[in-house]
């Protein structure tokens, strides 16, 4: 009987995260399989649009029917062959990186001062960096648009002071999406920031300093390394998402600015080429393999040593 | 610096006693975390009624038996029987045992009133029984006015007493006390330990409590079970753990102790001799050991059981064997006094080397004390104040 | 405290950078003149016209339904997977799964939709299911990835909470269900709450993954401001805006008001303890 209960309460629990896991199971793992699936099929008019992977091949005249299985790696040729494509890739990570470490300058010294700040002032503080992203993210985008298209704020504030007479467009360059990229998630970087050098022991610093370490030195030698785990955190959190990005250069940038989401975005929408589509994403999700496996690896150190 | 046990001896232990049935049985209980074996083939018995203490440092696996006779964690190995029913496969919620929690684990958004009330509700106790009863151990922990605060809103001792009110109130056979008295503060502790006793004794319930702390279970327990990585060391009352512990180990972790290494020369019935080196005196002690001549054994010695003069020790009638041809007296140097108030330490050098500490009442002024740094000093002890470590 | 006087430059400087942009975005939105970066006096006629154009306040239903739905059902869902990470132990399978609950974090979203889409459409044709794509398939996209971030949130809180909590109202008699309904949930309340919001406000704000997972007739909000965003600025968009950062803004102060009342009680009743104990 007793035996039975527990059974029962394991099963319960067994039951309990089915749910979640089926659910993610269906609609997150299972689509990349699909999508896998597709970039090897080849592209054609159809509803949908690409060719059948498996195939019942019906011979009438032995009677039999064969299997027919299609695999076409000529859309990963396509990707490896034409360079529009390694740009994209190449140009994706460079504008990647670029917000990644705009981010961090910008964000360390914030999450730093939020961080000495007193400890009543923190949580507004750090709310007043949270806000924004409350907001909608196209917004905040849009909002840039007006700043720095031709006759813009930046472009009338430069023709008010004199230092240019010419229209000045930033809109629509590279420039522009550098702009917007760290503007949108800088909130990501400061808050991993914040968490670990919030939780930075103060009188560490002190005892540096009563060991004769100069304040800047100090930050070197204890503050840095010891908020590392969050620099990688926030590092991550914005690198891996923006690598991917398509609604900044869509709206910022200029038609010259690839970057591997818009190109997926144009195979899909404009092309209607689902397999090359989805070799993309392939591709993509690869290349990203690395980044977002040491993500999880850090968040999950930083969930067990909440513990 | 121990505390002696304040217990009142009343009839025949149950532990002596060959007729009694143990209430909890533990049987060769192995627990293992992955590679770390955190309680080691512990075998014990607890019987109705008995104050009994696991004590312990931390890692001891002190906490991990506790957590198993809760039904918290499962045996890997062995046997818990409680009552005499197997409490393998039993969850914690079905099991006749309460426990109070280290952190309390009061119920944040729940009133006091309604902390205490939880367990009977579980029950499906009828509405007018539990408002009795909780009111009537609230006013048992001096806590009847303060039925409708929330946690938060009550000092530590108050929490404490509130986490103890929840434990007890479904009046379980078995208490289970994870470091009750850890998070007060000295004082408090102190108070409060003899309340815990009081309330277990009138109550007649069977406590089982987890300490680090080797002045709370000898205060409070019945018998202890000195707990070190993961296997019982020495079970027994606080005198015997005190007075005649069983290894090394033991007399170190409780109280001071004296370490004397040496050679058994003469083992009689009545008493056994031994030669030390580190002592630069033979060692007499009045109760036989097991072993054969020659060996090399410990004899342990308390730092209050040792006398300080400044001459050497008349020999009185009792102790004519014990120090004839300067047996249990040696001499040495004081290195360090510390001043305590009510009793000082001294840490005296002897000839040999050794460093040996004295603890001495101060029945005299400070300043009128005779013997200061440097002094040269004789140190004697009883043929009882020794004890034999064979381990 | 020298270096601090830096520090706080460099704090104000990334306040500016934040809300600049944002407090130029409402200027504007009482800008009489349709060139949107040009004064020609203030006005409110762009709410007004706002408030007549139909497509937009379609969009704006459907997009509000659909993040109701999906937030409640991520939080369902995003609480469970929380609790099975944070007091489940090792269970079979446990590493796929923590990484399903944390990759899509920070997968791209182009990689998402698509891959929904074409898992949407693979079923279509093999169960015939769901039958077309509108608002039901946005939902359940938008629930997967927004059941992440609740996943997360629940987990770092059921992380600092003592679990003694749990054990102890298991040792006084409450099964494990009861345990969750009765200690658990009540506690890790905030927790939820915030997790729906943030779950509402992802739903709310994503216009990548619903392009892909929409069909004709099912435009949220966010599609219809980045198509016409794409065709440059109009001061109706700022309008918009503005609405809706005063809406979130309004919350959010209210909230930390209450929240802020709730801290200053709460150390007021503790102090007090202190001294009566």
């Amino acid at each position: 009987m007793i035996d039975l209960l527990r059974r029962i309460g394991l099963w319960g629990r067994g039951m309990v995260v089915a749910i979640p896991y089926l659910w993610l199971l269906l609609f997150f793992l299972v689509p990349f399989l699909i999508v896998f699936g597709i970039s090897l099929s080849e592209a054609m008019l159809a509803q949908p649009p690409y060719a059948p992977l498996i195939d019942w091949l019906v011979d009438e005249d032995a009677g039999t029917t064969k299997l027919q299985i299609l695999l076409n790696l000529s859309n990963y040729l396509r990707l490896g062959g034409d360079d529009l494509y390694i740009l994209a890739y190449l140009n994706s990570v460079k504008i990647a990186l670029v917000t990644t470490v705009c981010c961090l300058l910008l964000g360390y010294p914030m999450a730093y001062a939020i961080a000495r700040a007193e400890p009543s002032k923190r949580g507004p503080l750090m709310m007043l960096v949270i806000l924004p992203f409350w907001t909608s993210f196209l917004i905040r985008i849009y909002a840039w648009i007006g700043i720095l298209k031709a006759n813009g704020v930046v472009d009338n504030l430069l023709q008010w002071t004199g230092l240019t007479t010419e229209p000045f467009e930033l809109l629509y360059s590279d420039w522009a999406v550098y702009i917007g990229m760290t503007y949108c998630y800088l909130p990501f970087m400061v808050l991993p920031l914040y968490a670990t050098l919030e939780k930075l022991d103060p009188t560490l610093l002190e005892a540096a300093a009563d060991l004769g370490c100069r304040p800047w030195k100090a930050f070197l030698t204890v503050t840095l390394p010891l908020s590392l785990p969050g620099i990688i955190a926030g590092s991550l959190l914005v690198f891996i998402p923006s690598v991917g990005e398509f609604v900044t250069p869509e709206l910022l940038g200029g038609p010259d600015t690839l970057m591997i989401g818009r190109v997926l975005w144009n195979e899909f929408f404009a092309n209607r080429d689902w397999p090359v589509a989805s070799a993309v994403a392939i591709a993509l999700l690869l290349f990203l393999v690395v980044p977002i496996m040491v993500f999880q690896h850090v968040q999950g150190r930083q969930t067990e040593a909440g513990r | 610096m121990a505390v002696q046990p304040i217990r009142k001896p009343t009839r025949l232990e149950p532990w002596q006693d060959p007729g009694q049935k143990p209430y909890v049985r533990i049987e060769k209980v192995t627990k293992t975390f992955g590679d770390f074996v955190a309680v080691d083939e512990v075998s014990l018995s607890i019987y109705r009624g008995e104050f009994f203490a696991l004590l312990g440092g931390s890692g001891s696996g002190k906490t991990t038996l506790l957590r198993m006779l809760a039904g918290f964690e499962t045996p890997t190995e062995g046997k818990i029987f409680i009552d005499g029913v197997d409490m393998a496969g039993i969850p914690p919620y079905e099991r006749p045992v309460n426990m109070m929690f280290q952190s309390y684990a009061l119920f944040p958004h729940m009133s006091v009133e309604q902390n205490v009330a939880f367990g009977l509700k579980q029950d499906g106790v009828a509405k007018a029984e539990i408002k009795e009863r909780v009111g009537a151990i609230l006013d048992l922990v001096q806590l009847g006015q303060f039925g409708k605060r929330k946690p938060h809103q009550l000092s530590g001792g108050q929490r404490q007493r509130v986490a103890l009110a929840r434990s007890l109130v479904k009046r379980p056979k078995l208490l289970l006390l994870d470091e009750p008295l850890g998070a007060l503060d000295k004082r408090l502790r102190e108070r409060t330990q003899f309340e815990l006793v009081n309330i277990q004794e009138k109550l007649g319930v069977t406590f089982i409590v987890v300490t680090h702390d080797q002045e709370e279970a000898m205060t409070m327990s019945s018998r202890i079970a000195v707990m070190n990585h993961g296997v019982i060391a020495q079970t027994g009352t606080p005198t015997e753990i005190y007075e005649y512990p069983q290894s090394r180990f033991v007399a170190e972790f409780i109280g001071s102790v004296n370490m004397f290494e040496g050679r058994v020369v003469e083992d009689q019935a009545d008493h056994v001799l031994i030669r030390s080196e580190d002592a630069g005196c033979d060692l007499y002690i009045n109760h036989a050991v097991a072993v054969p001549a020659g060996a090399t054994v410990g004899v342990a010695v308390r730092p209050e059981k040792i006398a300080l003069s400044k001459e050497p020790p008349v020999n009185a009638a009792a102790n004519a064997a014990a120090n004839a041809d300067g047996r249990n007296v040696t001499s040495g140097i004081v290195r360090e006094i510390a001043y305590l108030g009510d009793v000082s330490i001294y840490l005296v050098e002897l000839k040999t080397g050794k460093t040996v500490r004295v603890t001495a009442p101060n029945v005299v002024r400070r300043t009128e004390m005779p013997i200061t740094w440097d002094d040269e000093v004789y140190l004697s002890w009883r043929p009882f104040a020794g004890v034999v470590l064979t381990q | 405290m020298k270096q601090m006087g830096k520090l706080a430059w460099a704090l104000w400087f990334g306040y500016a950078f934040l809300y600049v942009p944002i407090a130029l975005l409402i200027f504007y939105s009482f800008n009489e003149s349709r060139l949107v970066t040009v004064w020609g006096g203030f006005s409110t006629k762009w709410y007004a016209e706002l408030l007549q154009n139909d497509q937009l306040l379609g969009a704006a239903w459907l997009s509000l339904k659909v993040a109701a739905m999906s937030a409640t059902a991520s939080v369902v869902l995003g609480t469970v997977a929380g609790l099975a990470l944070a007091r489940f132990g090792r269970f079979r399978g446990r590493t796929l799964f923590g990484g399903m609950i944390t990759a899509p974090l920070v997968m791209p979203e182009v990689i998402t939709g698509l891959s929904l889409l074409l898992l949407f459409v693979a079923l279509e044709q093999a169960i015939g299911w769901p039958d077309g794509r509108g608002m039901t398939t946005i939902t359940i996209a938008h629930t997967t990835f927004t059941m992440a971030y609740v996943a997360v949130i629940i987990q770092s809180r059921l992380v600092s909470l003592d679990e003694s909590l749990e054990e102890a109202a298991m040792d006084l008699g409450a099964r494990p269900a009861k345990v969750f309904f009765v200690i658990t949930l009540p506690i890790i309340a905030p927790a939820i709450v915030s997790g729906w919001l943030l779950a509402f406000t992802l739903s709310l704000d994503d216009v990548v993954v619903a392009s892909f997972v929409s069909g004709p007739g099912s435009t949220t909000l966010p599609m219809v401001i980045f198509s016409s965003v794409k065709f440059g600025i109009s001061p109706q968009i700022n309008a918009l805006a503005t609405l809706m950062m005063v809406v979130v803004a309004t919350g959010i102060f209210i909230a930390s008001l209450v929240m802020a009342r709730q801290d200053r009680q709460r150390k007021r009743d503790e102090q007090m303890a202190v001294q009566g104990g």
